[in-house]
């Protein structure tokens, strides 16, 4: 028996003929282990829902292979891949209440009625749909049919659960708390689950490993931990991370002991030549362009820090967001005190070559994170 | 609900008054002249007042005319048969090909599908008199004139391409993620088909298929031209009150009454529908 629940080998997607209509996906290679959750994170039409639907089914795979559980599915019916899925538009069956559309996905499994009661039951208070569970989907809110048809996805024992937006529509505590209970809920029974979302706050939270798509391509797959840290490409970077990372493109200069990073303006990041450790150092003397970026939260106020102009101030209530005109652009940073500063003041940052994440100029690819190559 | 000063409700109601008057005038006086004999019906000015009688509908029933010229046989009642049954077999048929296939050009695009659709509606663009030469040669060829399954086949022009594309309109309105959710539950593709998709298109279908049989019913040419006396419908029969001395208006006007009861009850009892169905169905960009 294979150990991996789901495997992507070189998946295209092609919407119209094949190699001339739209490539929605490309090349898409990834293996899921058993018992994990993963999210396809990404903007809308970057192919993560095709990638889902191609899974489920619904949609025809146009080169590649798809296996779950080791068996390959890519050519089957839909009714043939023991996939459960979780629908974004809920597709409830309107004519059937709640309950029954909860209990219809058992009808397949023919349990007894008693083990279905006690199954909906259990479901229903995880989600919290108890007291809507007689009623028609037509008359109930957005959050609740979309908590139901979830409800109808996670009662299946199926190989795999695919989940689309699942908590796009609930308000913001409800979707803290279910977050938790629908992955203590996955973790518990062994489940594995692959999630679609924008949403990289649900990403974080509810995935074991985040799979990262733009364009059709998969940027990067790994843990929530390294692609905030770790980001393989500038898409990466930029897209994780909120507010989203700085980025500037910066000239290399060399000199005796030292090591410049020329920004626009005529503003310069100087650092020791030993504040890099060896490789990194390496690397940014090996080229003269690079693309630099920084977290807003690595960004420090300092006296003999470079100088930049607040364009605006915002206090979230446990954070305040400073924008600054800095190098032709704009530096966003964060600070966890409520700062007043008015608008136009100057201010000096520094940035900590720690935090300096650096890609290449032309392929935006990371080349560095910190002490550390990439 | 918007507020109407008093004025407004008042003009509003002589304005439908008018309206219905307007409209359902035909179907009184009809309804008038089934119950009076022609000599009555035509005195001048007409009179609003009179002896009803029950003639006009015994001649009917029992199928003999009595005119100044002696006694007629008409095959009324046959008539009225025949008109029952093409309808209800047209429109079975129709339904039995329709939906499936408005399901079919709904639901999977293939090379193709769009033209073979716009084909269907097509013949409704075309004059039926533009196709009753070519018809009536071949149909007397194939041995199909003065045939129920001939008539019925003819019949598919009119309530085929009905119940295709207002069917069909009602299927793309369903989402398909609620079939595909239903298909990901371990269903086949047919059994979505039969209990997903055919229960929530119902009203359409239901629809489409009553819309069809008003169409059926009130057809006239085709039966006109490709049957003869036992297999025409009541729309063709009720000529045979023209005779020879004189229009028997108090007949075809009890003919006409006894015609249009079957539709106008079914349209009375399936109004919600039609409304429904049509303009959720059909009315979409």
């Amino acid at each position: 028996m294979s150990p991996s629940a789901l495997t992507i080998s070189e998946v295209d997607k092609f919407y119209g003929p094949i190699d001339r209509g739209v490539h929605a996906v490309k090349k898409l290679t990834m293996e899921i282990a058993r018992g994990e959750i993963v999210a396809l994170l990404g903007s809308s039409g970057c192919g993560k829902t095709s990638t889902l639907r191609m899974i489920a089914g619904f949609e025809e795979v146009s080169r590649g292979a798809i296996s779950v559980g080791g068996r390959q599915v890519h050519t089957l019916p839909p009714v043939k891949r023991n996939v459960a899925m979780a629908f974004e538009g809920y597709s409830l069956y309107p004519p059937l209440t709640v309950r029954e559309n909860m209990a219809f996905a058992l009808k397949a499994a023919r349990l007894a009625k008693s083990e279905v009661d006690a199954k909906v039951a259990s479901i229903a208070k995880l989600l919290e749909i108890e007291d809507i569970l007689e009623r028609y989907p037509s008359s109930i809110s957005g959050g609740q049919q979309q908590r139901a048809s979830l409800g109808r996805a996670l009662i299946r024992d199926a190989d795999l659960h695919l989940l689309d937006e699942p908590m796009g529509q609930l308000e913001p505590q409800l979707r803290a708390v279910l977050r938790g209970r629908i992955k203590h809920f996955i973790k518990e029974r062994g489940l594995t689950a692959i999630l679609v979302t924008h949403d990289q706050t649900e990403a974080n939270a509810l995935a074991d490993r985040i799979a990262v798509m733009e364009g059709g391509v998969l940027q990067q797959f790994d843990t929530p931990d390294r692609i905030k840290e770790r980001p393989a490409n500038l898409f990466t970077g930029t897209f994780v991370g909120e507010p989203p990372m700085n980025v500037f493109e910066a000239f290399v200069a060399a000199a005796p002991g030292k090591i410049s990073l020329k920004l626009p303006d005529g503003l310069s990041l100087d650092y020791d030549k030993d504040a890099f450790s060896a490789p990194v150092r390496d690397q940014l003397l090996s080229r003269d362009r690079v693309m630099i970026g920084i977290r807003p939260y690595a960004v420090r106020r300092s006296k003999d820090g470079v100088p930049a102009r607040v364009s605006a101030n915002q206090w979230l209530g446990d954070q305040t967001h400073i924008a600054a005109d800095f190098a032709g652009g704009s530096l966003v940073l964060v600070e966890h005190d409520r700062t007043r500063l008015d608008l136009g003041a100057p201010i000096n940052v520094s940035i900590d070559p720690k935090n300096l994440h650096v890609f290449d100029q032309a392929s935006g690819m990371a080349i560095s994170h910190g002490m550390e190559l990439a | 609900m918007e507020h109407t000063s008093l004025i407004e409700r008042i003009l509003r109601g002589i304005a439908l008054t008018l309206v219905v008057i307007f409209f359902m005038f035909p179907i009184l006086w009809i309804f008038m002249m089934s119950f009076q004999t022609n000599e009555t019906i035509l005195r001048i000015p007409p009179q609003l007042i009179f002896e009803p009688t029950l003639a006009n509908y015994t001649a009917l029933i029992t199928g003999k005319l009595m005119t100044a010229a002696g006694t007629l046989d008409i095959a009324f009642m046959r008539n009225l048969w025949n008109s029952v049954f093409l309808s209800v077999t047209s429109v079975a048929v129709s339904l039995l090909l329709g939906v499936p296939a408005a399901y079919a050009f709904a639901r999977h695009k293939f090379r193709g599908s769009e033209d073979i659709a716009f084909t269907l509606l097509s013949f409704k663009f075309a004059p039926a008199l533009l196709v009753l030469l070519p018809l009536t040669l071949y149909f007397q060829k194939l041995g199909l004139a003065n045939t129920y399954f001939g008539l019925i086949w003819v019949y598919q022009l009119i309530c085929l391409p009905l119940i295709l594309w207002i069917v069909r309109g009602y299927f793309e309105d369903i989402p398909a993620d609620i079939e595909y959710a239903y298909r990901i539950g371990g269903h086949s593709w047919f059994a979505t088909f039969r209990k997903i998709a055919l229960p929530l298109a119902g009203p359409g279908i239901a629809a489409a298929g009553l819309l069809a049989f008003i169409f059926a019913w009130n057809n006239f040419v085709f039966a006109l031209v490709l049957a003869s006396a036992d297999k025409q419908p009541v729309t063709v029969g009720a000529l045979a009150f023209i005779t020879s001395s004189g229009i028997q208006y108090g007949q075809i006007s009890a003919a006409i009454v006894l015609s249009i009861t079957p539709t106008l009850a079914l349209a009375l009892y399936a109004q919600r529908y039609l409304v429904e169905g049509l303009s959720l169905g059909a009315v979409k960009g």
